[in-house]
């Protein structure tokens, strides 16, 4: 059943009215040769029966595996009430409002949203979302270039310690602006950023460095020095962090002398199921100094004429609808869903709960380190402390090894083999709040046999 | 009818001139400029020391509806900037050609100032754009 509300008998009447034969024929400005055949390839569709049928089939080979990767993307618990009252219809069905002030309902929840973040990063301003950890780091590099004044260089330093997947979308986004991504190494013994290859660059002109914490290895970085080195360089400091880990760490905000001046990262921990991916939510944090560059929406609380409160977008004139190509982004939209669920997990934890969970998963990961160690050939990589994740060094092929315990229902990590072939046979594992120490024994004893062979 | 002080060399894109007489030149957005742009809430400044190109952007005026980029009218060098701006962005709405200044320029070429437009042909200008 189409969705078209036109009957034929209005079509033909609205073609007659401009003087058209067919539909078709108000199509004939585009070639031939670029127009749609009649798509035989595609197959007749289905039933919704059918579809039920053929998903029902896919699902059953998800299987139910036990999970001990991070890598990104966490598997926390999320409370029942977050998506009971996420996918209630008013907040399920609201998109992005253009028409923001008649939406009071979806800007106090943005409001509410930026202002706990604010809080969590102890940051000056939150600005209402933008879609992932990686793309915020685009815009957060972006940012910096624009938002560096004294610096006329467009080069970036970005540690390889750095999530892979968010250094490569940022070289995507950033590369046809002519902006250099510098690749600063990791010290190999303590998985951090390299102090003497960090010192190579100072004095030079750079807009930036990007600090992550804790980076991708779950190694705890020295940000006071790193933000104060940045700062001294002329550098303004990026803040990549865990917000979860935010809530046990100190936070950007108090980096260093005067704090990070840019801070994102990932907020799928805040409530979002890992479902295969995505949807997720990127955050954005900045000083005020920097409000005018910071691109995404942001919403401001104020008084209407009665002076009763009311909430509105704010600071519209950077976007892309007033700026156009001078705009500080194409983004004009916000992951509204995501954040939702976790503005309803925030407030449902607490500062004390989400402090909790961060505390709980640190432990677990310890436990499993040492369960995992204690099976011949297994060694932790790095000397530095870490936080909530660790690399393991495996005596044989990572990724087969994983593969085994796989059959044996359990992700056991993530394979660091193919983007970081110079740690050799390592695996990146985390144990979340979740994980018991039944499933820790489990995976324990799945993996000892494989090495053992 | 807007105020066009005709002691002054203006653009078409509505920035003003003033020939200083010692090589500098101080530059603002007209008062036709102020009205359509309405309530200025930031002034983004040029930093002192930077050179620009006559028809180079060179700061950015921002009121509740629009962000609008200020031209250099003349190439030159930042000597100073009007830093009340900072706190006090409504200065070029009240004074636009006194206090509301936003830039001065030491120029490369004093005989580009022969290329602006005097105050009755900026008039014309602006009556043509009414159109």
């Amino acid at each position: 059943m189409p969705f078209i509300p036109h009957t034929e008998e209005e079509v033909k009447q609205m073609l007659d009215a401009i003087g058209v034969d067919s539909i078709n024929d108000l199509f004939d400005e585009i070639p031939a040769e670029l127009r749609a055949g009649d798509l035989s390839a595609i197959p007749q569709g289905l039933s919704e029966m059918e579809v039920s049928a053929l998903m029902n089939s896919r699902a059953m080979q998800d299987g139910q595996a036990v999970c001990f990767i991070g890598a990104g993307a966490y598997d926390h618990h999320i409370p029942a009430a977050v998506w009971q009252l996420t996918t209630r219809g008013e907040y399920y069905s609201a998109y992005t409002p253009y028409q923001a002030e008649a939406s009071q309902g979806t800007l106090q929840l943005l409001y509410e949203y930026q202002s706990m973040m604010t809080a969590l990063m102890d940051m000056d301003v939150s600005n209402a979302s933008l879609y992932d950890g990686a793309t915020a780091v685009a815009e957060a590099i972006l940012m910096a270039v624009r938002g560096n004044r004294k610096s006329k260089s467009k080069r970036i330093l970005v540690p390889r310690s750095l999530h892979p997947a968010y250094r490569k979308v940022a070289q995507t986004i950033v590369r046809n602006q002519k902006i250099e991504l510098v690749e600063v190494p990791f010290d190999i013994q303590s998985g951090r950023v390299g102090h003497t290859e960090l010192e190579k660059y100072a004095g030079e002109d750079f807009a930036a460095l990007v600090i992550p914490q804790p980076n991708f290895f779950g190694v705890v970085e020295e940000v006071d020095a790193l933000t104060d080195w940045a700062h001294a360089n002329g550098m303004l400091a990026i803040g990549v962090v865990n917000p979860l880990v935010m809530s046990v760490m100190k936070p950007p905000g108090q980096w260093g002398e005067t704090g990070a001046d840019i801070v994102v990262g990932e907020g799928q921990p805040l409530g979002a199921p890992l479902s295969s991916g995505g949807p997720y939510f990127g955050f954005m944090c900045c000083t005020q100094a920097l409000v005018r560059q910071m691109p995404g929406r942001i919403i401001g609380r104020t008084v209407d004429l009665d002076g009763k409160p009311g909430y509105a977008l704010t600071l519209q004139a950077r976007e892309q609808h007033i700026r156009r190509s001078k705009a500080t982004s194409n983004i004009c939209t916000n992951q509204g869903l995501l954040v939702t669920a976790a503005t309803i997990h925030m407030s449902l934890l607490g500062a004390d709960g989400l402090a909790n969970v961060a505390a709980t998963c640190h432990e677990n990961t310890n436990r499993l380190v040492q369960l995992l160690t204690e099976i011949d050939g297994v060694e932790p990589v790095f000397d530095a402390p870490a936080f909530h994740e660790r690399v393991l060094r495996l005596p044989m092929n990572a990724g087969q090894a994983l593969t085994a315990v796989a059959e044996q229902g359990m992700l056991g990590g993530y394979d660091l083999s193919r983007e970081y072939p110079e740690l050799g046979d390592a695996i990146l594992v985390c144990a979340t709040e979740k994980r018991t120490g039944e499933e820790m024994q489990q995976y324990a004893a799945a993996l000892s046999p494989v090495l053992a062979s | 009818m807007s105020n066009i002080p005709s002691d002054l060399k203006y653009t078409q894109s509505h920035e003003w001139v003033r020939d200083e007489g010692d090589g500098t030149v101080t530059i603002g957005i007209t008062d036709h400029a102020q009205e359509a742009l309405g309530d200025l809430v930031f002034v983004e400044l040029p930093e002192v020391g930077n050179s620009f190109d006559a028809g180079e952007d060179a700061a950015v005026v921002e009121s509740v509806k629009a962000a609008s980029d200020v031209y250099s009218p003349l190439g030159g060098e930042v000597v100073e900037a009007n830093e009340i701006l900072a706190d006090a962005p409504e200065t070029i709405n009240e004074h636009p050609y006194e206090d509301g200044w936003i830039y001065k320029l030491r120029l490369v070429d004093a005989g580009e100032l022969d290329g602006l437009m005097d105050a009755d042909a900026y008039a014309a200008h602006c009556e043509s754009e009414e159109h």
